[in-house]
């Protein structure tokens, strides 16, 4: 069995983003560049896997349309754990080209299970996974907090609404997974470090993508008005204000 | 020409959010010229149907199968991609909710569609289809254009008010017919929790973070919850010690929530925390740090120890709700 994990390269998720060109475009001076929080966990729980040999994961793949300016991130994926790479080599205009990009590379190679973060922290459009899963004419399980393999089949819990739902689904399939399904993110060990540097990244040449969308320019939020006090040992003004002021009861 | 509306049911009872985002798909459907058209799926009556007249759907189609009991990303998104076609729908409007997610992405490649997901308002201008959404997890805005001649909007939770606008319409089943091929997803086990008010459908949700101390010091903050018929949450670094459970855990890589009403206490307000938070309408923060960032992002404030303020707080809750 082999797994995909697709994975995005964000700002460090403690960036306080600041835009430019008419606030057109992201400010990137003094970001860190990070692997996306969701997919370092899809990643983790990918690992998992693969460490119990009962479960017959050959192999971790991780996969990013993105320039050569993403690989220190495509390397990290690498020392924390990922056997290999792809890298689609283009600056995608929107997640529908993402998805595109990465559809015609599994024109190829061939995954049983792909995992992608349920969004990004950038632009929070929780769409890639899905749209692959629809190229692929394959089917898609959203918002999956638990994976197991049982049999060389996989057994999901999904979030609804006030619950959880346990379901099965044939391979190939592709997994949106968020909080729950792995613990804490996987940290690259030193001896990990040292094997990511010889690991292969397969670089792709993109294939030419209509955009669908266009971001047109950026606004920052509407400053909020000044917090008003109340005194600790009147407390109970709170609430009066709350109800009276606020009107929120 | 239409706006077609996916609005979802919950054990075939619609919720706030479905009446929200036919009150959405209604209005843009206005700025557009055209009908809004809600299509159901799964087993819904038609008196529960009727109701999303009265926030403008001009035409209901139901589509029921017993087949369709529990969601599958790949059949719905077809049965809806059919009904869109039919309608000649420009746009599709689903909510940004678990279902939402995981239909839209599947809708715009089947329908060649541009999508804007987390949408807040109505969009900018429809002649050059512009739709306003946050990005960085909350941190920015921005005006993002869709240039497909279909376009897919899903509409952030609580972003968008109610509004009834009556209309008479009669309920059309649908003949349409999931594909078996398609249901590929087998549901074995549901587990609901019972008793509990969602976070995502919460008016009021009170929050705590480090700042309580220890899991034993919950007692109060459950209290006023219960007064005011509200969700209760948490940061991640008490979800991560296990004082509460993970589905509390409300922040940039937990739940992310926008209710009427936010109260922080003992949170300071990392911007992880914030992502999660800040479209609420108001923030009460509760912090014994005077410089605490969740001070920045509050409305009312009171700067102490939530130990003693609490206990205040559900005295006071106590005597307004008694009168």
């Amino acid at each position: 069995m082999k797994i995909l994990v697709c994975i995005s390269n964000v700002p460090d998720t403690t960036t306080k983003v600041k835009f430019i060109d008419d606030q057109k475009k992201l400010d990137v001076t003094g970001i860190q560049w990070v692997i996306n929080p969701w997919d370092e966990l899809a990643l983790t729980r990918a690992l998992e896997l693969k460490d119990d040999a009962s479960n017959g994961v050959q192999t971790v793949t991780v996969a990013h349309v993105g320039l050569v300016s993403a690989e220190p991130t495509i390397r990290k994926a690498l020392a924390i754990g990922a056997d290999d790479a792809i890298r689609v080599n283009t600056d995608p205009a929107d997640a529908y080209g993402i998805a595109a990009q990465l559809a015609e590379v599994m024109k190829t190679e061939k995954y049983d299970i792909i995992l992608c973060g349920i969004e990004s922290s950038d632009h929070n459009g929780s769409t890639v996974g899905g749209m692959l899963a629809e190229f692929l004419d394959c089917p898609s399980v959203t918002c999956v907090s638990s994976l197991k393999i049982e049999g060389g089949q996989p057994v999901i819990s999904r979030e609804i609404d006030g619950g959880k739902e346990s379901l099965t689904v044939p391979l190939p399939f592709v997994a949106v997974v968020q909080k729950g399904i792995a613990k804490e993110p996987r940290i690259a060990a030193m001896r990990g470090i040292m094997a990511a540097r010889t690991k292969p990244i397969r670089v792709y040449e993109p294939q030419a993508i209509e955009n669908f969308t266009e971001v047109l320019n950026y606004e920052m939020p509407k400053p909020r008005a000044a917090c008003k006090y109340v005194d600790a040992e009147n407390a109970g003004q709170l609430i009066d204000l709350l109800q009276n002021e606020a009107r929120v009861f | 020409m239409a706006v077609l509306v996916y609005p979802e049911n919950w054990d075939g009872k619609f919720k706030k959010l479905s009446f929200e985002l036919v009150s959405y798909a209604s209005k843009v459907a206005e700025m557009l010229g055209v009908q809004a058209v809600a299509v159901s799926i799964g087993s819904v009556d038609e008196g529960e149907l009727s109701k999303l007249a009265t926030y403008g759907a001009g035409r209901i189609i139901s589509i029921e199968n017993g087949a369709l009991k529990s969601l599958d990303d790949q059949a719905y998104t077809s049965l809806i991609a059919e009904v869109a076609k039919s309608v000649s729908a420009s746009v599709v409007v689903l909510s940004n909710n678990n279902t939402g997610k995981a239909l839209a992405p599947r809708l715009s490649v089947k329908l060649k569609a541009g999508i804007a997901s987390g949408v807040s308002r109505l969009p900018v201008s429809t002649s050059q289809f512009i739709v306003y959404k946050k990005v960085y997890s909350g941190k920015a805005f921005a005006n993002v254009e869709i240039k497909t001649p279909v376009k897919i909007i899903t509409l952030a939770q609580n972003s968008f008010e109610v509004i009834e606008s009556p209309k008479t319409v009669a309920i059309e089943k649908s003949g349409i017919q999931p594909d078996q091929n398609l249901l590929r997803t087998k549901v074995t086990d549901v587990q609901k929790q019972t008793g509990k008010i969602l976070l995502t459908d919460a008016d009021i949700v009170v929050s705590g973070g480090r700042g309580m101390r220890s899991a034993d010091n919950w007692g109060p903050l459950v209290e006023m919850a219960e007064l005011l018929g509200a969700g209760t949450a948490c940061s991640r670094p008490v979800s991560d010690e296990g004082w509460r459970p993970h589905d509390e855990h409300t922040g940039q890589t937990g739940k992310i929530i926008a209710p009427n009403l936010y109260f922080a206490i003992g949170i300071s307000g990392a911007i992880q925390h914030l992502a999660g938070i800040s479209s609420s309408k108001y923030i009460v923060a509760i912090n014994t740090d005077k410089d605490a960032p969740i001070f920045e992002a509050a409305q009312y404030g009171i700067v102490g120890d939530a130990a003693k303020i609490l206990p205040r707080l559900v005295e006071k809750l106590r005597e307004v709700k008694s009168k």
